[in-house]
């Protein structure tokens, strides 16, 4: 596809880089020549120096032959502003960044009318990372699509364990929760796994389930780190907000240490409930003060990245259960992983996924009638969402009395607003949204999954 | 630098260039030349197993900087003039090596000077070769590699840069392999239109297509000892005078063409500017020399021709215009330091360097009368980059040195002043004919052999544009 980039900072250098390697057509934008030249010369990109709000600029970067125009300057309005001019070149799809959490909260006027396919608001990503993270305290790693609204959590199973030998089919009557496992990573190798697949030491285990059978899961297969229920957020800046906002609301207590005094009280508005300490939080005595020993997590977010690793590890040794570290650089993203940190968030990267996970789904729903695909678990695995049309054969049937060819998995149908484990009893309906996983690459339609 | 990845890639060009000697081999075969056909059967063999044996591994790390880029580009010219010269010493054509070095690399560069008393002497095989040189070599060895292998390195940009002519190198389209098989489908539509109007006109059919490879490198080799004179045909002199002119032009402007931007083809100051030149150019020297033609079609016809062979630095020739008044004479030798537009086949400094050139003398008059004022230099509407400015400065310093230096050398061999320094003016600017001894009528052959290479790398210097050979120069550094 034809990809304009219009920025190139870290996320938009990323970006390039990153979609350059999948094959898609870059051309990057910036007013600062350096920055192009060097991207220009490390990758197969075209280069336009130019200032993205001057039409000559943009045509010259080609924007009438872009598939999608990504907007990743400093500046909110530039990114909104350069998405409409775009639009009216013809730029078939336009992501801006927007930061300011005002302007995103208009996005449906702005898809709608002004027609901005996409905005990304990276700090408040973040904080979605992390909050997911805490809610899923056991989850090696928690995968979301299908625009967020199925989660896909990944877990080990352990020798001696519940799960050790126990085969699917038995699992929902053993554990008498609702859960789906969708892919069993062995070695290298991905599975869809049917009902007598039996799990064994060593396995990954992908699970889809309600937010509170996860939790009852996690409980029951013993294994059980504690909920997260109180935690410590050291740096209350643009991410910080969002997540006290968010941890609030899944009823964490909150405890928020920030140096700027200013700040300290408008997040004291904001946030009644919470807990704000004005101190220094780069401060060991402070920390101990607050109790940082007795929180069930810590969230290092502060403005530079070396704090927040030092942080982390003094509260590592402390005995913290769950560290989050914030992580801009991404030359040290692998320091962190060799000291180990194993939570790591990074605004830029995240920025950089999202826009990825965009665009493999426009790429991939071309010219067939899949909604968007998903590459999950190193890109083994891929979701796929379909919308159940009218004249299908296998609508209103229960899904036991339908035959799923192996290798295929409904993990989730969305009706409306519903989120919905399948069973056996559960049945399609015109309209649904269907998100099938599978390892098979070549599925168009949902009529070839199941067995005719 | 990363040794191991320049002499991988320079074997890679060797190889490639190899398996092109294969055409001149058909060529022999055709015209049933058996000495030259296994003096290019051996060198063809020799290339491919050449390349072949440094390509086996690959080396781990494929990284290509800037300086790694320019390092493969000079060892890729250098390796390929003398390893290219090899057939006409094999076929026993141009016996004496330093002849044959100098000989192809006057055909790779797209110089056109020749050291050959007897052309229509050769065999057919070595004169295709010859013109064949100017076809590979006007468009870059390197950049025909990158056309046709499957791209592996991202950072090819160096490669380009370090090869391509002028100031700054671009791309067409985002991704480098096609915008290079843009560029060369062009460049090979472009020629086979040439060849196509100069078999219409009645012209042989080998001439016709080794006289088109020589106007699209813009080199100026001919099969004929009178070059486009020999022909004498106004229609021939008005066809090559038309594509010497295109193949001036920077390529990117018909790719400008292609996609329907008409306005901005039209609006290029280079464009204009190398228009203009040529036009101002034309009609001085036909104003100079109507007395000698007696009517001023005829004078229009050679002025026009001589103007382009000399600007777009190919170097055939219709009339001997060491004849010709002083004047004229003078506006052609200037005319060899302008050369084509930056990113065409032409040599010389380019239409771009001299535009800058002139604006920020323009600039700095304006600032010594006037110190405060700020000035900046555009073109086509935009100021230009500072640091290009500045590298432009310096690029045109550094080539006056080297060809003072040049002239400097060469005259020990003993010819007089204006031989000696034409023929580095042309040489440097891959022009091809000089003054005097070296005029349109004349040749290389009376230098000796020192001389020869000599000038052969003041042509390698003038097509890469001095910094790639300078490279290897550089003291080595871990």
């Amino acid at each position: 596809m034809n990809i304009l980039i219009v920025g190139c900072g870290k996320a938009g250098t990323i970006l390039a880089e990153t979609l350059c390697k999948e094959g898609h057509d870059i051309t990057v934008m910036d007013t600062n020549a350096d920055v192009v030249r060097s991207l220009v010369d490390n990758n197969d990109v075209q280069g336009v120096v130019g200032n993205a709000l001057i039409i000559r600029d943009l045509q010259e970067a080609g924007v009438d032959q872009a598939n999608i125009l990504i907007a990743m300057t400093d500046s909110d309005e530039t990114n909104i502003l350069c998405c409409l001019m775009a639009r009216k070149n013809k730029a078939k799809h336009s992501i801006a960044r927007v930061r300011n959490p005002q302007y995103s909260e208009q996005m449906v006027f702005m898809r709608e009318e002004l027609g901005i396919s996409m905005m990304i608001n990276p700090e408040f990503q973040t904080a979605n990372d992390i909050a997911r993270m805490l809610r899923y305290p056991n989850a090696i790693h928690v995968e979301t699509f299908a625009k967020g609204r199925m989660d896909l959590a990944e877990m080990k199973v352990t020798a001696g364990g519940v799960l050790d030998g126990l085969a699917l089919s038995s699992l929902s009557t053993r554990l008498k929760l609702h859960l789906l496992v969708c892919a069993v990573k062995r070695g290298q190798d991905i599975t869809i796994p049917d009902g007598s697949f039996v799990l064994q030491d060593g396995d990954n285990i992908y699970i889809t389930a309600a937010h509170g059978d996860l939790s009852r899961f996690y409980k029951a297969v013993g294994d059980h780190k504690a909920r997260v229920r109180s935690c410590i957020i050291v740096g209350g800046g643009k991410i910080g907000y969002y997540l006290v906002r968010q941890l609030l609301e899944l009823g964490f207590q909150v405890k928020i240490i920030e140096q700027d005094l200013a700040r300290c009280e408008q997040l004291s508005e904001w946030f009644p409930k919470a807990t704000v300490i004005h101190d220094d939080g780069t401060d060991q005595n402070v920390l101990e003060e607050e109790g940082l020993a007795k929180a069930d997590a810590c969230i290092m977010l502060t403005g530079i990245d070396e704090e927040n690793i030092i942080l982390s590890l003094y509260a590592k040794t402390i005995g913290v259960e769950k560290i989050v570290t914030k992580i801009n650089r991404t030359s040290l993203l692998s320091i962190s992983d060799s000291v180990g940190l194993e939570n790591i968030v990074s605004p830029k990267k995240t920025t950089a996924e999202l826009i990825l996970q965009y665009v493999r789904a426009k790429q991939n729903s071309v010219n067939s009638n899949i909604i968007t695909l998903y590459r999950l678990v190193e890109d083994k695995l891929e979701a796929i969402e379909f919308i159940v049309r009218g004249d299908a054969k296998f609508v209103g049937k229960p899904l036991k009395e339908l035959h799923v060819n192996s290798g295929f998995l409904i993990a989730g149908i969305i009706r409306g607003n519903k989120r919905i484990i399948p069973s056996g009893e559960d049945v399609l309906k015109v309209n649904d949204s269907v998100v099938v996983v599978t390892t098979n690459r070549k599925i168009t339609s949902l009529d070839e999954m199941f067995a005719q | 630098m990363n040794y191991r990845m320049i002499v991988y890639l320079t074997a890679q060009i060797i190889r490639a260039v190899g398996w092109l000697l294969l055409v001149p081999l058909i060529v022999a075969a055709v015209f049933a030349e058996r000495a030259s056909f296994f003096a290019f059967l051996a060198t063809a063999v020799g290339m491919i197993l050449l390349g072949t044996l440094f390509t086996l591994k690959k080396p781990a790390n494929k990284a290509v900087y800037t300086r790694e880029g320019m390092a493969v580009v000079a060892c890729a010219w250098i390796a390929v003039s003398v390893l290219g010269a090899l057939p006409y010493v094999f076929s026993g054509d141009i016996p004496s090596l330093a002849d044959a070095i100098f000989e192809t690399a006057s055909g790779l560069t797209t110089t056109g000077s020749t050291i050959l008393n007897d052309i229509e002497g050769m065999s057919k095989a070595c004169l295709f070769w010859r013109a064949f040189t100017h076809f590979i070599g006007g468009m870059g060895v390197l950049i025909f590699m990158l056309a046709i292998l499957p791209q592996a390195d991202t950072r090819t940009m160096h490669l380009v840069r370090a090869e391509s002519a002028g100031p700054t190198a671009g791309k067409l389209v985002a991704k480098m392999s096609i915008s290079v098989r843009i560029l060369y489908g062009i460049y090979i539509t472009l020629t086979m239109a040439e060849m196509l109007f100069l078999l219409f006109g009645g012209m042989p059919f080998f001439d016709a297509i080794t006289t088109a490879f020589a106007t699209a490198g813009t080199g100026g080799f001919s099969v004929k000892a009178g070059s486009i004179a020999d022909y004498n045909s106004a229609y021939v002199d008005f066809i090559v005078t038309l594509f010497m002119g295109l193949f001036s032009v920077n390529f990117t402007l018909y790719y400008l063409l292609l996609s329907k931007k008409f306005m901005q083809v039209f609006k290029n100051e280079e464009l204009r500017t190398f228009l203009g030149i040529c036009a101002v150019s034309i009609l001085l020297i036909t104003g100079n020399i109507v007395p000698i033609y007696g009517s001023i079609l005829k004078a229009l016809r050679y002025a026009g021709f001589q103007v382009l062979t000399i600007i777009s630095t190919a170097g055939f020739g219709t009339a001997d215009y060491t004849e010709w008044p002083a004047f004229s004479q003078m506006i052609l030798l200037s005319l060899m330091f302008v050369g084509g537009c930056a990113g065409s086949t032409g040599g010389g400094l380019k239409v771009m360097r001299i535009i800058v050139l002139f604006k920020s003398a323009v600039r700095e008059v304006k600032r010594t009368l006037c110190p405060r004022a700020v000035v900046t230099v555009k073109c086509d509407g935009r100021a230009l980059d500072k640091e290009m400015v500045r590298g432009v400065c310096n690029y045109f310093v550094v080539f006056m040195l080297l060809l003072a230096g040049s002239a400097l050398l060469l005259s020990l061999d003993g010819h007089d002043v204006p031989t000696t320094v034409s023929a580095v003016i042309t040489c440097m600017n891959n022009v091809g004919p000089g003054l005097n001894e070296v005029g349109p009528s004349g040749n290389f052959a009376g230098f000796s052999a020192w001389a020869k290479l000599l000038l052969s790398v003041d042509m390698l210097l003038g097509r890469l544009e001095i910094y790639p050979l300078l490279v290897l120069f550089t003291v080595r550094k871990k």
